[in-house]
């Protein structure tokens, strides 16, 4: 019986003002990049070698780093969420701290610890020749150390509000831990896990400051997409604009993908 | 020669929880009997649930169940949930919601390792005896409470469980639905043939699908027996409370509930068939003399027993029909009432709730 709701007041003209201007913030940097495309000569560019080698280390990378953080992160996430112990707010801090430090400051802490010289980089070079700084090995672990907090804090967050009642169900039907955690846990969490895999993917894919200051700046080896825009900025504009627009493109799916989960429920 | 294990459980459940309260039970239940564990809320009925099924350890007692210790902290034993073989109907029934009925019903034999095509048909078939086989490819969102309680029930018998725990199995229903699948769960209960533990805060559930009553209070035990025992003898207020209700088993018939040849008119003329009759004690009022006024079921009869509970008074009457009636002290000094002397009761139609039994 009643309409749709009239709004009685209108907010303040100045409001509206200083709402285009954050708005603004956002669209006036894509659309100068969108400016500038050579649409023409798009389809040469994105087939240049350096494209090609950067696009090719950014998914593989992209993708070690979120496979690595399932497999370490959501069983890290399950301890935050399910046990309590001493020193546990430290440890999610720990687990945090990525999420505001200057990625600049992970490279150079990764490079102290894991360079040839470093508290760990020595004796696994020592034992197993493995050299990490300067390889896509490396960027890995740099991507991995910016993006697995999103995977983690998404996924305790919803081990958290899982009723636990579902899995002790579970067990007096007798199924194991190993089957409780497969077939009732990780199911039921799935749509939270599958958030937290695709912000970890994009962030890993847009690493760019622990990156290159861990792994280098070596073309098919750790020079993945955003250090080759840094690169092409330099001296071929082009290039870099096309890189761009790729990336953008590729965030712009992920947000597709999640928008049912962060944009819609609110 | 050994002796054969004792067929049923046998349990002491200690359970301490962080707030400073503590469960501290004894239940035994023989295969083939229901027991009732009826409390108010924050009795700890949900604990002793847990400490059963095996989701949380005692901190002293012993759990046996058919001569097999399942938890005793003492001598170092605790069986997890998953392999105590005990099904539980969980209040609100807990069916996984990524899961269709079909494989919620077979997820207990899938974890026996049973094949999916084999246990998916056990499933069908057990849905099938509950009247619910079309409901197989259902997600439990789609389910009514009633559909849901049971596909819980098949969920849980399935296995083939050594113990049946129902923790508040009907309170997630509606008034109606309730009575209605009262009467079934009565009778799944009778085909099972465990011992049967059921939760519940509700005396007619009690009533009617118990063969014993364990009154828990703030953790421990207060009174065991029959419903009739705890109706006649009620040892504390919450006990008097809800046995306050006299229960009266009886047939219907247009507004008519006859019981052991007794006839008493109710409100309710639309009801049919075997029925309980719900009197509380104060709807009930004691004359000296014969009572004139509004249509009234009226009798005359003797008092048995006179029980004072501190500024209440309940009478206990006698033949034809005896029930329970509570008066103030200066009630019963009007009445001039004493034990053996003839009295008439009176019970408006309207008072006598009835609900299907």
């Amino acid at each position: 019986m009643t309409g749709p709701v009239r709004r009685t007041t209108r907010p303040p003209a100045l409001v509206l003002v200083l709402a285009a201007l954050g708005l603004a913030v956002f669209v006036v940097p894509l659309l100068g990049l969108i400016a500038r495309v050579p649409w023409s000569r798009l389809p040469e560019l994105l087939a240049g070698d350096v494209v090609g080698d950067a696009l090719r280390l950014s998914l593989l990378t992209s993708i070690a780093a979120t496979v690595i953080s399932a497999l370490i992160g959501v069983p890290l996430a399950w301890v935050l969420a399910r046990m309590e112990f001493r020193g546990k707010s430290l440890v999610r801090g720990l687990v945090l701290l990525p999420l505001v430090l200057p990625p600049v400051v992970g490279g150079a802490a990764l490079l102290f610890a894991l360079g040839r010289r470093g508290i760990v980089g020595g004796p696994l070079n020592d034992l197993t020749g493995i050299v990490l700084p300067f390889s896509t090995g490396g960027v890995v672990l740099a991507a991995t150390f910016v993006a697995m907090p999103f995977l983690v804090i998404t996924v305790e967050g919803a081990l958290r509000n899982l009723d636990a009642r579902f899995e002790g169900a579970a067990a007096t039907l007798g199924a194991s831990r190993w089957r409780v955690l497969f077939r009732v846990t990780l199911p039921m969490i799935l749509p939270s896990l599958a958030a937290g895999l695709a912000l970890t993917w994009a962030r890993a894919l847009g690493e760019f400051g622990a990156t290159i200051t861990f792994a280098g700046n070596l073309q098919s080896r750790t020079q993945t997409l955003p250090l080759a825009v840094f690169v092409a900025l330099e001296n071929d504009r082009d290039t870099a604009i096309a890189l761009s627009l790729l990336m953008v493109v590729v965030s712009l799916g992920v947000l597709i993908g999640l928008r049912d989960r962060w944009w819609r429920s609110w | 020669m050994v002796s054969p294990p004792v067929r049923g459980l046998d349990a002491r459940l200690v359970v301490a929880s962080g707030n400073g309260f503590t469960l501290d039970i004894d239940l035994a239940i023989r295969s083939g009997h229901t027991v009732a564990l009826l409390g108010p809320n924050g009795a700890g009925k949900t604990t002793a649930v847990q400490a059963l099924a095996g989701l949380r350890s005692l901190d002293a007692g012993r759990i046996e169940l058919h001569g097999r210790v399942l938890d005793d902290p003492a001598g170092n034993v605790f069986v997890p949930a998953a392999d105590r073989h005990i099904g539980v109907v969980f209040q609100d029934y807990i069916l996984f919601p990524h899961l269709n009925v079909a494989e919620n019903v077979s997820f207990g034999l899938r974890s026996a390792g049973v094949g999916a095509s084999e246990a998916v048909a056990a499933a069908r078939s057990w849905l099938d005896r509950l009247d619910i086989a079309e409901l197989a490819e259902r997600r439990p969102g789609d389910l009514s409470g009633g559909q849901a309680q049971r596909v819980a029930l098949a969920r849980a018998l399935i296995t083939e469980p050594a113990m049946l725990l129902l923790d508040e199995p009907l309170a997630a229903l509606d008034v109606t639905t309730r009575a209605r699948l009262r009467r079934t769960l009565a009778d799944h209960l009778e085909a099972y043939e465990g011992p049967r533990l059921l939760i519940t805060h509700d005396p007619t559930e009690a009533y009617l699908l118990a063969d014993e009553i364990h009154l828990i209070e703030d953790g421990a035990i207060t009174q065991v027996g029959t419903a009739e025992d705890i109706r006649l003898r009620p040892r504390t207020r919450y006990a008097a409370d809800l046995a306050g209700s006299n229960l009266v088993t009886g047939t219907a018939s247009a507004g008519v509930v006859e019981s052991a040849g007794h006839r008493l008119r109710v409100g309710d003329t639309t009801i049919h068939g075997p029925v309980l009759a719900t009197i509380h004690p104060r709807a009930i009022s004691l004359h000296r003399n014969e009572p004139e006024g509004s249509p009234r079921n009226t009798w005359r009869t003797s008092v048995d027993r006179i029980e004072h509970y501190g500024d209440r008074v309940r009478i206990q009457t006698g033949p034809p029909m005896p029930l329970t009636a509570e008066v103030t002290p200066n009630a019963v000094d009007a009445l001039g009432l004493h034990e053996q002397s003839s009295i008439w009761v009176s019970i408006k139609a309207t008072e006598i709730d009835v609900t299907a039994g």
